[in-house]
């Protein structure tokens, strides 16, 4: 019975690993990575009301009812940045702690309204409780997977042509917009799916850390996304283990902590990209030079055109 | 000049009174561009002038206020998969992992439509517009591994794959070395020799006659366009480049404020 | 909450003051409530404020400077270091807790600039990299120690609902003990603010120029995510995670309200605190939890920014609009009749319409009959009978937008290279909004001024004004 439990939540987190790995790439790529936090702090909120609205914890009801809350956050957020002069990162934090506020005052009403009914307990949804997954969730996660995937591997050549140069995709004739929903959701999905395991506030570690880490060891966005799956599932498989093994330890937290060690390990010892590979071999000047030479004035973009979070502080 | 006889051609390229405005403040004023013959096109004016947000606005990349866009007689809309499109270098992530022939073949993705993959034909394709443009032998490289000029071929060998009639490309010598910038010319002669149209933003005057068939003189309105003998006149460069005019900027501000000037 | 009570029972007993203990005694029974709870009320209230004081400050600054989200990640990444000194000393001492907390601040903010620079990861992915890796940390180490005092449920909900009862004595007044944290964090911001108030404002809203005078960007940054730190640790106890609520919202919703950064500074200040007190008491209403209604409270309030904010509101906006379209018709009455006056044999006498054709002048939209009175009120037009005509102002404001009109025609002809026929539509745009001071400018720029490109005359106001 315990064997078969833990078999259910390893498959659960094994195949929710992967899901984000895959989703993430094009979330990191794009430089959206918050955005999966900002649903899932979103998703809260609707959670407790569907709660609220059917009495039941059965997941599919509560986890309709944080997607579309999840949406309805995410589409704030361009509502926000249409409508006033607030600024991007203003905007995420704004909805974002918002709706987690609702989010939070509405599980605690419950949990005092519905002391003595078992389930009401939705503050588990917060910090995550992969050791009660049941093998319907798994099932959904299941199909969640297999739905992701497929619609990656179907458009992976109009996504890939998004992620890397929107303009082009739209004056290609593409619907970039609808590329765009697409991918939101794709993300909100996976997002929600992941919050009865890894919990409202660690489920964006997923999505992004992964990613991060498979970037160092590929120059290919196929092969990236394997290895982002890959450390996703390990991930998952590894920290429930932990969690199986440390009792009382919470899985979610395990999970992101394996991934980031993952990390870690790639940002030290990746080839070219590693931070030991660099200081052995290629300096900065190196990487620079065959433009130096060219009598190129025009510095390397990438190094300067992220999102403006503290860039322009840094004399 | 912009009556339509009955038996004419319709016109490659026509923008109709476009105006367009950031956060309500016009920064092109009523701009009416007509392109009938095929050639090089050189786009000109200070910086500042809205070079490239015309051709940006044009391709519905930018929203207009007013006006109105065709190809061929046609909203251009429809037309977005018979036009190619260089943007500027600054416009993607270079450390995308990506190469370099993944990233040429991305112009061939318009004629493959939905859910099909490229296969042999696109893949030979993208071959043929790494040697035009000769790089062959980079193939294989990450796309930030590139110089800049190096980067720019990349760009012109991806819009080569779009085999588009109609080019748009966006500052394609900015910031590269004497080599690129031979390359390029030579390859805008050869397209324009097979007929097509290209209309490139410039920035160097210089250059100007040597190369272009028709010129646009843009300083936020149209000074003056056509042939680089008649247009390309000193006159008409200090009309351009001779300094903003001061009522087009009182006039934006009052209309972004909805309020009449004193 | 039991042994608390029973020792302010006891430091009751033994006659320890509180301080305003005689005026919430006074406001109880006028409200006929019992006194402990007005009093608990009260303080709760008061922490709450200086919570929110604390927060919307730091806030102002994270919002100015774009880096809200950097209050998000510190929020989440101070439990790491409450949890890091647990696990080294093993205990839970207030005093090292607060060092660790501000030293995983400024790590976060240290780490994620280390991160996007060698690794060529993108901004947002380090931030979120470091930040969830550090509060999973946290949280693994706080259950480990589930059994001691650090309580998970305090860091992600606060107990702003019972910071009133929790009283102990600090230099011989009976306080909330929160005020042993909250007063030195407000003393510490406010510091901040008066010995850089000049380079914060400088950094803020110019960081590029700011370095050019000298100013170093790079300390201001460390020295504001320090305070931030700060703050955050201290109000943490209060809100818990939501701390990002009190920072981010009510400084966004002042910056919708105000362009001047005193203004925006206490206004934010106004704003979160009357968040928490609403917070407070609508919690205990629904009896639910107060960090989170805060946080709901300032999105409220933000959202009304949004709608009635004088300059940049919706609400404001929608009525400017329709202002503007009104006056357009109106004018384009206006200029319409003195058309046909011009066109008409006898051009000195007033042209005579009917309501119905004036109302086609204007469009024949939902605007015209507004537009109509609006014409009406202002005494532009005459009515006799059922007949409409211009009155003397109303001809000299028509030869104004004829005028203005025919002068952009005639300035494009000039400085555009538009064919003839496409000069009409944009003067119809823009005559709308050329006042006597272009008009002027246009003059003067033009070769000549007589005549427009189609070989009509343009109009002057004063000649014909006066006559």
């Amino acid at each position: 019975m315990f064997f078969s439990q833990t078999l259910i939540v390893l498959t659960g987190t094994l195949l929710l690993g992967i899901a984000s790995g895959m989703v993430g790439t094009f979330a990191v790529l794009r430089r959206r990575a918050l955005a999966g936090d900002v649903v899932a702090h979103a998703a809260l909120p609707g959670l407790c009301l569907a709660f609220l609205a059917f009495h039941s914890r059965s997941i599919i009801v509560l986890l309709t009812g944080a997607l579309l809350s999840g949406l309805l956050g995410a589409i704030s957020v361009s509502l926000l940045k249409r409508f006033t002069r607030l600024r991007d990162d203003a905007v995420q934090g704004i909805v974002l702690s918002v709706f987690y506020g609702g989010g939070i005052a509405l599980t605690r009403s419950i949990q005092n309204h519905y002391r003595d009914e078992p389930g009401a307990d939705l503050e588990s949804f917060i910090i995550g409780h992969a050791a009660t997954m049941m093998q319907g969730d798994v099932a959904q996660i299941a199909v969640v997977v297999a739905v992701t995937a497929s619609i990656v591997v179907l458009l992976f050549k109009e996504l890939k042509l998004l992620s890397f140069d929107e303009q082009f995709c739209q004056v290609q004739g593409w619907s970039a917009t609808g590329l765009d929903i697409l991918l939101m959701v794709l993300t909100a999905v996976t997002v929600v799916v992941g919050l009865p395991a890894v919990g409202v506030v660690l489920t964006a570690a997923l999505l992004i850390i992964p990613p991060a880490a498979a970037r160092f060891w590929t120059d290919r966005l196929s092969i990236m996304m394997m290895i982002a799956c890959a450390i996703g599932g390990v991930s998952g498989v590894t920290g429930t283990l932990l969690s199986a093994h440390f009792d009382g330890l919470p899985t979610g937290p395990l999970i992101v902590l394996t991934s980031t060690a993952f990390f870690i390990l790639s940002w030290i010892f990746a080839p070219h990209r590693g931070l030991l590979w660099k200081s052995r071999e290629v300096t900065d000047l190196e990487m620079y030079l065959p433009w130096v030479e060219a009598g190129d004035d025009v510095p390397h973009p990438s190094t300067n055109s992220g999102p403006p979070i503290a860039t322009q502080e840094v004399p | 000049m912009t009556s339509s006889d009955e038996n004419e051609k319709p016109a490659i390229f026509d923008i109709h009174d476009m105006t367009v405005a950031y956060d309500r403040r016009p920064v092109l004023w009523n701009i009416d561009l007509t392109l009938r013959n095929a050639g090089l096109v050189a786009i000109v004016g200070p910086n500042g002038a809205g070079k490239s947000t015309m051709i940006r606005a044009a391709m519905g990349l930018v929203p207009m206020v007013s006006g109105s866009v065709s190809a061929w007689g046609s909203a251009i809309d429809g037309q977005l998969r018979r036009i190619g499109y260089v943007p500027q270098r600054g416009s993607v992530d270079w450390d995308f992992p990506i190469s370099v022939f993944e990233t040429v073949l991305m112009g061939t993705y318009g004629s493959l439509g939905w859910f099909r993959r490229p296969g042999r034909v696109q893949r030979d394709l993208t071959m043929q517009c790494l040697e035009r443009v000769g790089m062959q032998d980079y193939a294989k490289r990450q796309i930030g591994q590139l110089s800049g000029g190096q980067q720019q071929r990349v760009f012109l060998a991806r819009a080569l794959a779009q085999q588009a009639e109609l080019y748009f490309m966006d500052e394609p010598m900015a910031g590269v070395d004497a080599a690129t910038e031979r390359v390029v010319f030579e390859l805008l002669q050869s397209l324009s020799d097979e007929g097509r149209t290209i209309v490139v933003v410039h920035h160097d005057l210089r250059t100007v006659t040597e190369y272009f068939d028709e010129v646009v003189l843009l300083n936020v309105r149209i000074v003056a366009s056509g042939p680089v003998d008649t247009t390309f006149t000193s006159a008409n460069l200090q009309a351009t480049y001779g300094g903003r005019l001061s009522i087009l900027d009182t006039m934006a501000e009052a209309v972004q404020k909805q309020e009449e000037t004193e | 909450m039991l042994p608390t009570l029973t020792n302010t029972v006891a430091l009751l007993a033994a006659r320890v003051p509180i301080p305003f203990e005689a005026q919430t005694t006074r406001l109880a029974e006028m409200l006929s409530l019992p006194a402990t709870d007005v009093q608990n009320a009260f303080w709760t209230i008061a922490v709450g404020a200086l919570c929110a004081v604390c927060c919307s400050l730091a806030g102002c600054f994270l919002v100015l400077r774009r880096i809200s989200l950097l209050g998000d990640a510190l929020s989440h990444s101070v439990l790491a270091g409450v949890a890091g000194v647990y696990l080294v000393t093993g205990r839970v001492d207030p005093i090292p807790m607060l060092l660790g907390a501000i030293a995983a601040g400024v790590v976060t903010a240290v780490m994620t600039q280390f991160i996007h620079k060698t690794a060529l990861v993108p901004e947002d992915s380090s931030i979120g990299i470091v930040f969830t890796s550090l509060f999973a940390f946290g949280v693994v180490v706080v259950s480990h120690a589930s059994h001691v005092h650090l309580d998970l449920d305090c860091v992600l909900f606060g107990d702003l609902s019972f910071a009133g009862i929790n009283l102990h004595p600090t230099f011989g007044w009976l306080v909330p003990e929160s005020f042993r944290t909250l007063v030195p964090t407000l003393i510490i911001t406010l510091l901040l603010l008066t010995i850089c108030w000049k380079e914060l404002r400088l950094t803020s809203f110019d960081p590029t120029l700011a370095v050019t005078l000298g100013f170093s960007a790079g300390l201001m940054h460390y020295l504001l995510t320090t305070v931030v730190a700060i703050v955050t640790v201290s109000a943490m106890e209060i809100v818990g995670l939501l701390v990002v609520a009190l920072l981010i919202v009510p400084a966004a919703t002042a910056r919708l309200l105000t362009d001047r950064l005193s203004t925006m500074l206490w206004l934010s200040c106004l704003i979160g605190v009357s968040c928490t007190t609403f917070g407070y008491f609508l919690a205990l209403r629904w009896n639910s939890s107060a960090a989170g209604l805060t946080a709901v409270v300032a999105g409220v309030e933000l959202l009304i920014a949004i709608v009635v904010s004088p300059k940049h509101g919706l609400l404001g906006r929608l009525v400017r609009t329709v202002r503007l379209r009104i006056r357009i018709c109106a004018e384009d009455v206006l200029a319409g009749l003195f058309r046909r006056q011009e066109r008409s044999d006898a051009p000195d006498t007033l042209v005579q319409a009917s309501l119905s054709e004036c109302h086609i002048l204007a469009g024949n939209g939902l605007l015209a009959g507004p537009a109509v009175r609006w014409l009406r009120t202002r005494h532009l037009l005459q009515q006799v009978g059922s007949v409409t005509s211009l009155s003397e102002s109303g001809l000299r404001y028509a030869q104004s937008m004829v005028r203005s009109h025919r002068l952009w025609e005639a300035y494009l002809q000039e400085n555009f290279n538009l064919p003839p026929d496409h000069l009409h539509d944009p003067a119809e745009a823009m005559e709308h909004f050329i006042g006597p001071g272009v008009q002027q400018q246009i003059t003067e720029e033009l070769s000549q001024s007589a005549e427009d490109p189609h070989g009509r005359a343009i109009p002057d106001v004063k000649k014909q004004g006066v006559n």
